[in-house]
């Protein structure tokens, strides 16, 4: 059917996701009816997804300069100077609702999209995390999701040839019907070869590269915006793409070895709403116009009409402008990769977005205001209501404090998340030197001393009870994630998944988590260089927690001074630095063992984390301590129980109150370490601590096969290894 | 050593395998592309890691068809040594220099892990580096590695001293538990009837330097550099 033919209703208008307003918007700017090619352009740029209608206001308060930042939000991916004419290039985007209608071609091409997201800038990808957030383990979709998306990240990343050196996975029913799939990708290039997607010049070619354009995924980033009805999840299937990790390997070979012939003026990839927001994207952000001429796309099938062809999502797309007289060179470069090339349009100078379609013009739209002029809302917002604190004294101490940890670490969220990154190639590259399973994974950068760290986090419980500490904690804990394995923190990405924004009171979590996270990132100066946001994650009215996932990069400048958490030698000493623990309110002792999830999240003293931080950073590089190992979920002895299961080496400390020992074990306080040394060392770290004025106390000592908590508790290695090891794999394999 | 490494459109172990022969022979191997047809005069040719064209169908299957692989064999018929890591084993298995074939792991998932292999036998141009019975530790990454063969086969493998490695576990035991993927009889990696051939799972030139985890891999290139610079 041609476009002419197509009336455009109310009904259509609607299921395009336009409000009336914003049609009415649309009528006003171009003066006339659009065609129905018109209409899905405009609902592909202007839906949540791609426009960040309603969180841009709030996203600009955030820090997102300093001295490192080459690039913040606006590119492909943010950029961050390492010296020595490097730079690290990353980012983290969601693949929320596909993971959960086809799990693993869901999360597969989420990876694959933000991979592409990376080398877009020119940057080979060195690194990809994950932060999976599922639904209660007793719910009957939750296997059948968690095998789905593990499978689907392993299955891409694999294949394409990049590390997946760490992530995060948690379970709360609260996630039933919406699981999290967020993925992040960093890559190497030099400072001075980053390319960006804004277009220059008049009458250069557009360029299609990669795989061929097919049916699949129209009207993704739409399904992205909405929420899911019951039933709908079915229905939605076909708007799923499906990922080819060998064509992303082909496509980043092809576009790197481009990148150094001097063709490329500007390059993005097509992801969300494919063909439309690449071409919009280039040209709104070079001052440009764009025409397109759909008959010279290389398609998949015949038949395919302008509107499909400008909302599909098939993947392993890009799209470049190109200097006219390396045109040749670069396509020999393309067929030698065996990709297609064609050159598509050109950019104009009338700021119009043009495309033809077997000779007929099918949509001219002014592309600024598609593109960075599109709406925005400022939309209304209540601040979160606080929970009551919980009375330390009300909380009662378990009948066993030897079975309370055992219960602790075989709970689905603190189980060994072995069973999910051995599926996961993180050696590949043959540079990674910190695996998956310690506080950041870490990989050298070969030809210089220097290694780059990786984390992501979030707790979503604390986020709940409180998202402006929530958020606040979030980046303290990723801060600190990377400073316990010797990095300096450099900058942040964050990916902001909240329910609909529509409801003031999903709309003041948004809010207050923001304030959160700007606060902790402004004090820290650990600035916010990409991301993403992910709204509507909702299902039949339940929103999920907030979750604002954090995902940090840091530097250590020389790799031989990195910290693990591994305990190492008979007869160190170990020192708990910072202050005694006893907040219990949100803790994970409070969830699992005594069955309530009530109070406020521990504060976040921002600048005794600094403080603190800096200590150990210090104490790494100068090697006076040997492991070190950052105190959340779960308080003291349980990052003591993971230092010791990493190392199979047991441990011994005293508690100061062996009658009451509860909060120093399980608190939640933040800004603390646990951290060993080999006696000799113990003056230089303590007297290092005291001329920070941090608390250094030592608590106890690394040796035997048990860990041992004078009094209070005596288990051996293998008995807490049984629960913590297995409870993932005996969830997954169980018979049902 | 004149060395090269073959490289596919989906090859991702190629610069792991091209730094860990130039850190341990101190020359940099060249790399050639799959579409050539002709190699020139070398000492050793390796099959790297990885999923060479996608590996959608059987692992290897389109690689061992591919314009290089005429050229790889001829090459290996002459007596050049030719080393197949993990995708090039199954591409070794594929084009027939070596029996038997890789089939899905037995978990069914892909597994990445450290794990520890036992040298079967000193006596190849691979393996010389090695002492009969040395246990090292090395990492796997794979979804096919399950290792097949008819009894036939298996026969002559051991009958000939041509398993180079099994999967054993840190004692030396080759326990069911050591073979995550499966394989018949623990099978890590098999010579040819010359024994200039060896294909094998596990990734030697991920572990050369401490730095890595370990350095097991380094007496596999150093045997090879010792013994080609001689020849």
């Amino acid at each position: 059917m041609s476009d002419a033919a197509i009336l455009i209703t109310p009904a259509l208008i609607a299921e395009h996701g336009l409000k009336p307003d914003e049609y009415q918007r649309i009528l006003d700017l171009i003066g006339r009816e659009p065609t129905i090619t018109e209409l899905g352009i405009f609902s592909a740029m202007w839906n949540e997804h791609c426009s960040y209608k309603s969180s841009k206001r709030w996203l600009r308060t955030l820090p997102t300069t300093g001295n490192r930042v080459i690039y913040g939000p606006g590119e492909n991916a943010g950029a961050v100077d390492i010296g020595d004419g490097q730079a690290v290039v990353f980012k983290m985007e969601s693949h929320n609702h596909p993971s959960f209608i086809e799990p693993y071609q869901g999360a597969a091409t989420g990876v694959g999209g933000i991979l592409r997201d990376v080398f877009t800038m020119g940057a080979r990808p060195i690194a990809a995390l994950n932060a999976l957030f599922f639904g209660a383990p007793d719910h009957p979709k939750t296997r059948h999701l968690v095998a789905g998306v593990v499978g689907g990240i392993g299955g891409y990343g694999n294949s394409f040839g990049v590390p997946t050196i760490g992530g995060l996975t948690s379970f709360d029913g609260r996630y039933n019907g919406n699981i999290l799939v967020n993925a992040f990708a960093a890559g190497l290039v030099d400072s001075d070869k980053i390319f960006t997607l804004q277009a220059e010049g008049v009458g250069r070619p557009v360029v299609y590269l990669g795989s061929k354009t097919g049916r699949d995924g129209i009207h993704g980033a739409t399904m992205a915006s909405a929420e899911f009805g019951g039933g709908d999840s079915e229905e939605k299937r076909p708007t799923v793409q499906v990922g080819d990790p060998f064509s992303e390997k082909l496509l980043l070979e092809a576009c790197l070895e481009l990148m150094t012939t001097g063709a490329v003026v500007a390059i993005q990839d097509m992801g969300a709403a494919g063909l439309t927001s690449s071409a919009v994207e280039m040209g709104a952000k070079g001052n440009l116009g764009i025409r397109l001429d759909l008959d010279r796309v290389p398609v998949r099938e015949p038949g395919m009409t302008a509107y499909e062809m400008m909302l599909s999502e098939s993947q392993e797309r890009m799209l470049m402008v190109l200097r006219p007289e390396k045109k040749a060179k670069a396509e020999a470069i393309f067929r030698k990769w065996a990709l297609d090339f064609a050159i598509v349009g050109e950019t104009t100078d009338d700021l119009r977005f043009r495309v033809i379609h077997h000779d007929t013009e099918v949509a001219d739209l002014p592309i600024k205001e598609l593109g960075d002029q599109a709406p925005e809302y400022d939309r209304p917002h209540i601040d979160p209501p606080l929970p009551q604190a919980i009375d330390p004294e009300k909380i009662p101490p378990p009948e066993d404090y030897g079975e309370a940890l055992i219960q602790i670490l075989s709970a689905p969220d603190m189980a060994s998340r072995r069973w999910i990154w051995e599926q996961y190639d993180h050696l590949v590259q043959g540079n990674t030197i910190q695996r998956p399973g310690g506080d950041a994974g870490v990989v050298r950068l070969p030809g210089t001393r220097k290694a780059l760290a990786f984390t992501v986090d979030v707790t979503p419980r604390y986020c709940q009870a409180d998202p402006f500490e929530g958020g606040k904690q979030a980046v303290a804990e990723c801060w600190r994630n990377l400073t316990a394995v010797g990095a300096e923190p450099l900058a942040i990405t964050d990916n902001l998944n909240f329910g609909n924004p529509e409801r003031p009171e999903i709309m003041g979590q948004f809010v207050a988590a923001i304030a959160g996270i700007d606060e902790a990132c402004t004090t820290l100066a650990f600035p916010v260089v990409s991301g993403n946001v992910s709204l509507y994650n909702e299902t039949n009215g339940i929103a999920i927690p907030p979750t604002p996932a954090i995902a940090g990069v840091g530097l250590l400048l020389d790799s031989s001074r990195m910290a693990t958490l591994a305990l190492r030698n008979e007869g160190d000493v170990l020192l708990l630095v910072g202050r005694s623990g006893s907040h219990l309110g949100r803790s994970i002792y409070l969830r699992e063992v005594a069955g309530r999830d009530e109070g406020l999240p521990p504060p976040v003293d921002l600048n005794l984390e600094k403080i603190t931080g800096d200590l150990i950073r210090r104490l790494i590089t100068r090697g006076e301590i040997a492991t070190c190992h950052d105190i959340s979920d779960g308080g003291l002895i349980v990052a003591l129980a993971e230092m010791a299961l990493a190392g199979n080496i047991g441990a011994s400390i005293s508690s100061p109150d062996p009658e009451a020992p509860l909060g120093w074990l399980f608190g939640e306080d933040q800004a603390r370490y646990l951290v060993s040394c080999s006696p000799g060392d113990i003056g230089a770290v303590t007297s290092a601590g005291a001329n920070s004025k941090v608390p250094v106390t030592p608590i106890g000592s690394v040796g035997g096969d048990a860990v041992n908590c004078e009094g209070v508790l005596a288990i051996p290695l293998a008995k807490l290894r049984q629960g913590y090891e297995n409870w993932l794999p005996d969830f997954m394999s169980r018979p049902g | 050593m004149r060395s090269a490494v073959i490289i596919f459109p989906g090859s991702n172990r190629d610069s792991d395998m091209i730094a860990a022969l130039e850190h341990v022979g101190g020359t940099k191997p060249q790399a050639i592309w799959h579409a050539e047809t002709e190699l020139p005069d070398l000492d050793l040719i390796v099959l790297p890691g990885g999923f060479s064209y996608g590996d959608y169908l059987r692992t290897g299957a389109i690689a061992a068809r591919s314009p290089v692989m005429a050229a790889v064999v001829k090459a290996a018929q002459r007596g050049t040594a030719v080393l197949g890591v993990c995708n090039g084993f199954q591409i070794l298995c594929e084009v027939g220099l070596l029996p038997g074939i890789l089939m899905r792991n037995a978990t069914l998932n892909f597994i990445c892990r450290y794990i520890h292999l036992r040298v079967e036998t000193a006596d190849s141009v691979f393996t010389r580096g090695y002492q009969r019975g040395e246990i090292f530790r090395c990492p796997v990454a794979h979804g096919e590695g399950n290792f097949r063969a008819d009894d036939g086969t298996l026969a002559s493998l051991r009958d000939e001293d041509r398993i180079a490695f099994r999967y054993v576990d840190e004692t030396g035991a080759a326990m069911s538990e050591a073979n995550r993927n499966g394989s018949v009889d623990n099978i890590a990696g098999i010579l040819n009837s010359r024994r200039n051939v060896l294909g094998l799972m596990p990734h030697p030139e991920n572990v050369i330097e401490p730095a890595q985890g370990g350095t097991g891999g380094r007496k596999l290139f150093e045997g090879l550099v010792a013994a080609l610079e001689l020849a």
